[in-house]
């Protein structure tokens, strides 16, 4: 019966044309008027707080706030129509509250830092375009996995050079040309997460062997272990020479998770853990930055520039729903607008507002690995899911740091910080998830029905 | 600026902070419950009374049966929507003579009267003993015949 129900359906004429999913894109526009609304919002409490008036130059603000968002949204219409309707509008709220808590902190500091990220925001809206523009295919990053490898470890190296190598708090993660700076491990982050996308789809095969099998899991082979101790001995060298415990985290963390991801075995989770906590022993007992940071996670009130204790502090009198913006103390907070900037807005928004930017993140990071469920092709996959994953690791490494639940390491929290690598970096990794998400959600090219009307009437005429 | 104020500010901005995770969230439900497939266009109000009367009319057949060849016996309701016939599965009323097309025949509803058309099949649809060329209008009782098989319109 059921079958002949299916036959009637088929056959009436409402069904008959197929199912447009839907773009999202009226649902994105709507989204991004409220994020923009928002951000401006953000910024006029800022003022209405520390000062007590309406900043004069609050719609200049909110007309680049739109003319960005709205540029970006114009651009997805054009170039990815069928791209996640979230992701743009979170990116911008999140952009918006950065800047905002950027704004605060140089009231309190008497200095200029959040027009600087204004224009490196700009600049990482304009990188968007380009790549929305340029990449039209995500495929066409799978074509250099080795080359991507490469390049992405010369980026690694690069602050190490002698010329333009330049460290920053004891940090030799930066470059500078011309006066200008730069962390290129926000670059090599996304050009390392595509080259182990696409050497994982030529090799997950290999890597998805079982081997021995040791209470109850099933562990890789032993000549399998090639890659991953690679990639561990490049992390724990960039540990030992940079001095910085964040990108080696970040780095060894994501390869990690994608091996996993693209094997299904959870024994690469077990391998990759004690890796990390070998790692991080050793380094612990030979590295000179890494044990003052174990040792302040320990004693936070030991330290001299009580960084981690003003953090806390500053989360403890902001309470559950904060002092308001620009109305707490988050100045106290030493390096508030780039590390820190989590403990500034959770003093300032409570942890009412600091869950929620959170969330903003966890919903980010869901829609990548939504894109990478969805997506047909295993390079795509591998991509989304890795580009999701490291953003969840970059985040969580780096609140975790600030609430003291993990030791502090060098990474920036993506928008918020202040920072013009890492905004424009993230900002490319953003058009690269809208890329995959639209590649995901695109309706594939499906073949004309078997049987329509006007394919069987056809009569060819004989005369 | 009062203490009060920036209080109700503080709350306002926490609130739409936390309408716009909401929003966001609920953008996202579709894919949770799936989306819902597009509603069929309203019918007219003409065009409804009609594809009623089928049902009620006087003069409207409400089933096929097939009176002669191998399926002889079996009927398929008349409600409305076109009913195909034919040897292929995906026909409403698959037959199993050996003399007819995949698709050979339907039967279609149309502003008022069932019409039978032929589907350009091999061997040809007949009433009487024309052969089809183009759409037939049928009532009660007419008989239309393809390959071996006879169908008859009762009411």
């Amino acid at each position: 019966m059921s079958l002949d129900q299916n036959r009637l359906r088929l056959d009436q004429p409402s069904n008959d044309d197929p199912v447009v999913p839907r773009r999202g894109r009226g649902t994105e526009l709507i989204l991004l008027v409220f994020a923009v609304g928002i951000s401006t919002f953000a910024y006029i409490n800022v003022d209405l707080g520390a000062l007590g008036e309406v900043p004069p130059d609050a719609l200049a603000y909110m007309g680049t706030f739109a003319a960005v968002a709205g540029l970006a949204h114009i651009v997805i219409r054009i170039r990815a129509p069928y791209a996640d309707p979230v992701i743009l509008p979170i990116v911008v709220t999140l952009c918006g509250l950065g800047l905002a808590m950027l704004h605060r902190l140089d009231i309190a500091d008497e200095a200029a830092r959040a027009n600087v990220q204004l224009t490196w925001m700009l600049l990482g809206a304009a990188l968007f375009i380009v790549v929305l523009f340029f990449v039209r295919d995500h495929r066409i990053l799978a074509r250099y996995p080795y080359l991507a490898g490469l390049t992405g470890l010369v980026l690694l190296v690069l602050p190490l050079m002698p010329v333009i190598g330049h460290d920053i708090r004891g940090a030799q993660i930066w470059i500078r040309i011309g006066g200008m700076s730069f962390q290129p491990n926000e670059a090599a982050k996304i050009v390392l997460i595509i080259a182990f996308a696409g050497f994982l789809v030529q090799s997950r095969d290999a890597l998805a062997l079982a081997g021995r099998r040791f209470i109850g899991v099933d562990l890789p082979r032993a000549r399998d272990l090639g890659p991953i101790l690679i990639v561990w001995l490049t992390a724990l060298g960039i540990l030992t020479v940079q001095n910085d415990m964040g990108p080696s985290v970040l780095l060894f963390g994501s390869f990690v998770l994608l091996i996993y991801i693209a094997t299904e075995r959870i024994s690469w989770i077990i391998l990759g853990l004690l890796m990390m906590l070998g790692g991080a022993w050793a380094a612990y007992q030979l590295v000179s930055q890494v044990r003052p940071r174990f040792d302040l996670w320990l004693n936070p009130f030991d330290d001299p520039t009580n960084q981690i204790a003003q953090a806390l502090f500053g989360l403890a009198y902001g309470g559950t729903i904060g002092t308001g913006l620009g109305q707490g103390y988050p100045d106290m907070i030493p390096i508030a607008e780039s590390d820190f900037i989590g403990a500034a807005l959770g003093e300032e928004l409570g942890l009412a507002g600091l869950t929620a930017i959170i969330l903003l993140y966890a919903l980010l990071v869901s829609r990548g690995l939504r894109s990478a469920l969805v997506l047909r092709d295993p390079f795509g996959k591998l991509l989304a899911a890795g580009l999701a994953s490291s953003l969840m690791l970059q985040v969580f490494v780096v609140l975790g740091g600030v609430t003291k639940l993990i030791p502090m390491s060098g990474l920036t929290t993506p928008f918020l910080a202040l920072g013009g690598s890492s905004l424009i970096m993230n900002w490319v990794l953003v058009a690269l998830l809208i890329r995959l998400s639209d590649a995901a959600r695109r309706p594939a090219p499906t073949e004309a029905p078997s049987y329509s009307d006007d394919a069987v009437t056809q009569v060819v005429r004989l005369r | 600026m009062s203490e009060l104020t920036l209080t109700v500010i503080k709350l306002g901005f926490l609130a739409v902070l936390w309408l716009l995770v909401l929003s966001v969230t609920s953008a996202m439900r579709a894919d949770l419950f799936g989306v819902r497939p597009p509603k069929p266009p309203k019918p007219s109000r003409e065009a409804a009374r009609q594809a009623k009367q089928p049902r009620n009319g006087k003069g409207f057949p409400a089933r096929a049966v097939i009176i002669e060849g191998p399926d002889t016996g079996r009927t398929v309701p008349l409600e409305g929507a076109p009913v195909t016939f034919g040897r292929g599965d995906d026909c409403t009323m698959p037959l199993a003579d050996e003399y007819i097309s995949t698709q050979h025949a339907r039967l279609r509803f149309h502003e008022g009267q069932w019409y039978v058309e032929d589907l350009g099949s091999t061997n040809g649809t007949y009433v009487g003993n024309d052969r089809l060329t183009r759409s037939t209008p049928v009532s009660v009782k007419s008989r239309f015949r393809l390959g071996k098989t006879v169908v008859e319109l009762r009411k």
